[in-house]
């Protein structure tokens, strides 16, 4: 999202501004922008109305919660876990670091279905990990634990990709001229490489959390989808259209994107302001 | 200043180009479809949309169907299925699928497609039985021996009993279900709407998971061994017994059920594009048949053909049955009062309603 510099008379050294900014216009249309706004002509019948009646209503609004929480929590572990993952990958060579490498990616590839499947299977009171959580009165399945951690299943690929470049080009005797001042491991790790990390991190939590907000597939196996206490967003936007209220799954759909939209800008201007005041 | 001309011609190309290639997709699914069916010389093809649990049945159905009208007209037919959850199936028909004839879970969701012009009012007049060539009902899967002494609805709210049913707003199967047990408890309470409240929203605490369909509430109920008692069509149930062993599930029938009616339509604006309509009717009319109704009943579905539901009468357990006319009235209106916003359903999760 950076500023092209339109109109300023900044002279460029490559050509091709016009026909580049031309592509970038088409395809983004083409992609995003059309499909966004098939969404609001899809919408007929949808009035203001309708728009506030739905997003006042106390079950909708606990789904948003619900969603929204989840997605961020597990963004949030999915910092500190990328990170570590990350860090391992870039800093220590190990037998079987390129498996381990392709492995990351595994959740982009996965059907989310087969996921939410196989993640139920683990957790539920009978599963292998569940069975052993439950006597501690522990309960991962068709809780908001379990959606959690299945949202973490499908974000941590996010954050691990975002990162690891960046740490892989840091320069190294930043941090030998640090540990010759005297700065300890901790202080070095602190001062003088997360400052360089934060901006990779946080575009990962974005993307984690934005892809948490609006997955369905893994969630609805997992949430056991008690309104009120369990249900996704997305899961009443398909309730909307079982009953073929499409004017009504449409509100709950652009009431997520506006939500959705808001929270990412916030989190890219926290991430323009971090970068720069990481480059005093 | 050439520059800038030149930019803003080259953005405002891209934006033509665009648009027109936004145009051309919509000729294109304007003029799709339609294409290589309706010769009434050479083969017909017809598109059967249907739900879930009908795979089975209409995979025996359509070999019979083809046999006989080749037969009979003289004419070669293939028909092509298409399966998924009952409503979406309708959103696909809405939204262009090129149905010739939809056999789906609930009058509902053929109502929506009649909604949108493609299909002609007084559908559900057109075939016998309302349309329902076959139906079921709902009954109980239970673990092997009944553990917990099942026999009834009642039984279902006693203690920590835990029922496993998809959510009715998201699975029509579901509806049934709910459906069924609320008749239930009119019956039992003088038709007194709120003590059937109460009765069915006891029965929701007593739901620990709601899956969004019926497949997803078996697997539940079967793989994750979760609940005591599975709310399902006794088609579902009938199959599972059968495909997981009698030695883990038995089948209990409550003292009074739902009589669910799974009907068909055949799509009129679509038939009449594609010139099959004697064929379309032909193969629903066929399901009225003995052979249909053999097809249907050894899929565990209930025949309306008496000749054969007496054959079948020891596979079908007889017990009370209400029709969804019987106790509720138009699908619309149950839709409305139940499972809209702030319907019945909602109330029940709603604290403080």
């Amino acid at each position: 999202m950076s500023s092209s510099g339109v109109g300023t008379s900044k002279v460029r050294v490559l050509p091709g501004f016009g026909i580049s900014m031309g592509f970038t216009v088409l395809y983004l249309s083409l992609v995003v922008l059309i499909p966004l706004a098939a969404l609001l002509f899809n919408s007929t019948g949808l009035t203001w109305g309708k728009f506030f009646e739905m997003a006042s209503n106390p079950r909708i609004l606990a789904s948003f919660k619900v969603s929204f929480m989840t997605a961020g929590f597990a963004a949030f572990a999915n910092l500190f876990l990328g990170l570590l993952l990350a860090w391992v990958l870039v800093r220590y060579e190990f037998p079987g670091k390129k498996i381990f490498d392709a492995i990351i990616d595994l959740p982009f590839a996965l059907p989310t279905a087969v996921a939410g499947v196989a993640l139920t299977a683990l957790y539920s009171p009978n599963g292998w990990i569940g069975s052993l959580l439950d006597p501690l009165g522990i309960k991962v399945a068709f809780s908001q634990l379990g959606i959690t951690l299945a949202l973490m299943f499908i974000g941590i690929p996010f954050v691990v990709r975002t990162v690891q470049p960046v740490l892989a080009e840091l320069d190294t005797s930043l941090e030998e001229a640090a540990a010759t001042l005297g700065a300890g491991r901790w202080l070095t790790f602190r001062k003088v490489i997360l400052p360089e990390l934060i901006p990779p991190l946080l575009t990962g939590f974005a993307l984690a959390f934005a892809r948490g907000i609006g997955e369905y597939g893994s969630v609805v196996f997992i949430s056991g989808n008690m309104p009120m206490k369990t249900e996704i967003a997305p899961l009443l936007i398909m309730t909307q259209l079982e009953k073929f209220d499409y004017a009504g799954a449409t509100a709950v759909a652009l009431l997520l994107l506006l939500v959705s939209f808001v929270l990412l800008l916030l989190i890219n201007t926290l991430q323009r302001w971090s970068r720069k005041t990481s480059r005093r | 200043m050439n520059k800038r001309i030149r930019k803003g011609l080259t953005i405002s190309m891209a934006l033509l180009l665009t648009a027109s290639l936004a145009a051309c997709g919509v000729d294109n699914t304007q003029s799709a479809g339609g294409g290589g069916a309706g010769k009434k010389s050479g083969a017909i093809e017809l598109l059967n949309v249907s739900y879930d649990p009908t795979r089975e049945l209409y995979e025996q159905y359509n070999k019979a169907f083809a046999a006989y009208y080749e037969q009979e007209k003289g004419q070669k037919v293939t028909i092509k299925q298409s399966h998924g959850g009952s409503g979406k199936q309708s959103r696909s028909v809405i939204d262009g699928l090129d149905a010739d004839v939809v056999t789906l879970a609930l009058g509902y969701d053929i109502s929506a497609i009649e909604e949108k012009g493609l299909i002609n009012q007084g559908w559900q007049e057109k075939f016998e039985h309302n349309s329902a060539p076959y139906t079921s009902t709902i009954v109980f899967l239970v673990r092997k021996g009944n553990p917990k002494g099942i026999k009834d609805w009642d039984d279902l709210i006693k203690g920590d009993t835990q029922v496993i049913t998809p959510n009715p707003q998201t699975s029509g199967g579901a509806r049934w279900n709910y459906l069924a047990a609320w008749g239930y408890a009119l019956k039992k309470n003088n038709n007194d709407e709120t003590k059937a409240k109460e009765f069915v929203a006891e029965l929701f605490k007593h739901t620990p998971v709601l899956d969004t369909g019926a497949r997803g509430s078996t697997t539940t109920f079967v793989e994750r061994k979760i609940g005591d008692v599975l709310l399902a069509w006794e088609n579902e149930a009938l199959l599972s017994v059968k495909e997981l062993g009698k030695d883990k599930f038995d089948i209990v029938y409550p003292s009074v059920s739902i009589l669910a009616e799974p009907p068909v339509a055949v799509v009129d604006k679509n038939v009449e594009k594609k010139g099959t309509r004697e064929a379309a009717e032909a193969y629903l009319t066929y399901l009225y048949s003995e052979e249909g109704q053999k097809i249907a009943a050894d899929n565990y579905y209930r025949p309306t053909l008496d000749t054969v539901a007496e054959q079948y009468k020891d596979a079908f357990p007889q017990i009370e049955l209400f029709t969804i006319s019987d106790v509720f009235g138009t699908w619309e209106e149950t839709q409305e009062k139940h499972f809209s916003e702030g319907g019945i359903f909602e109330q029940i999760y709603t604290p403080g309603s």
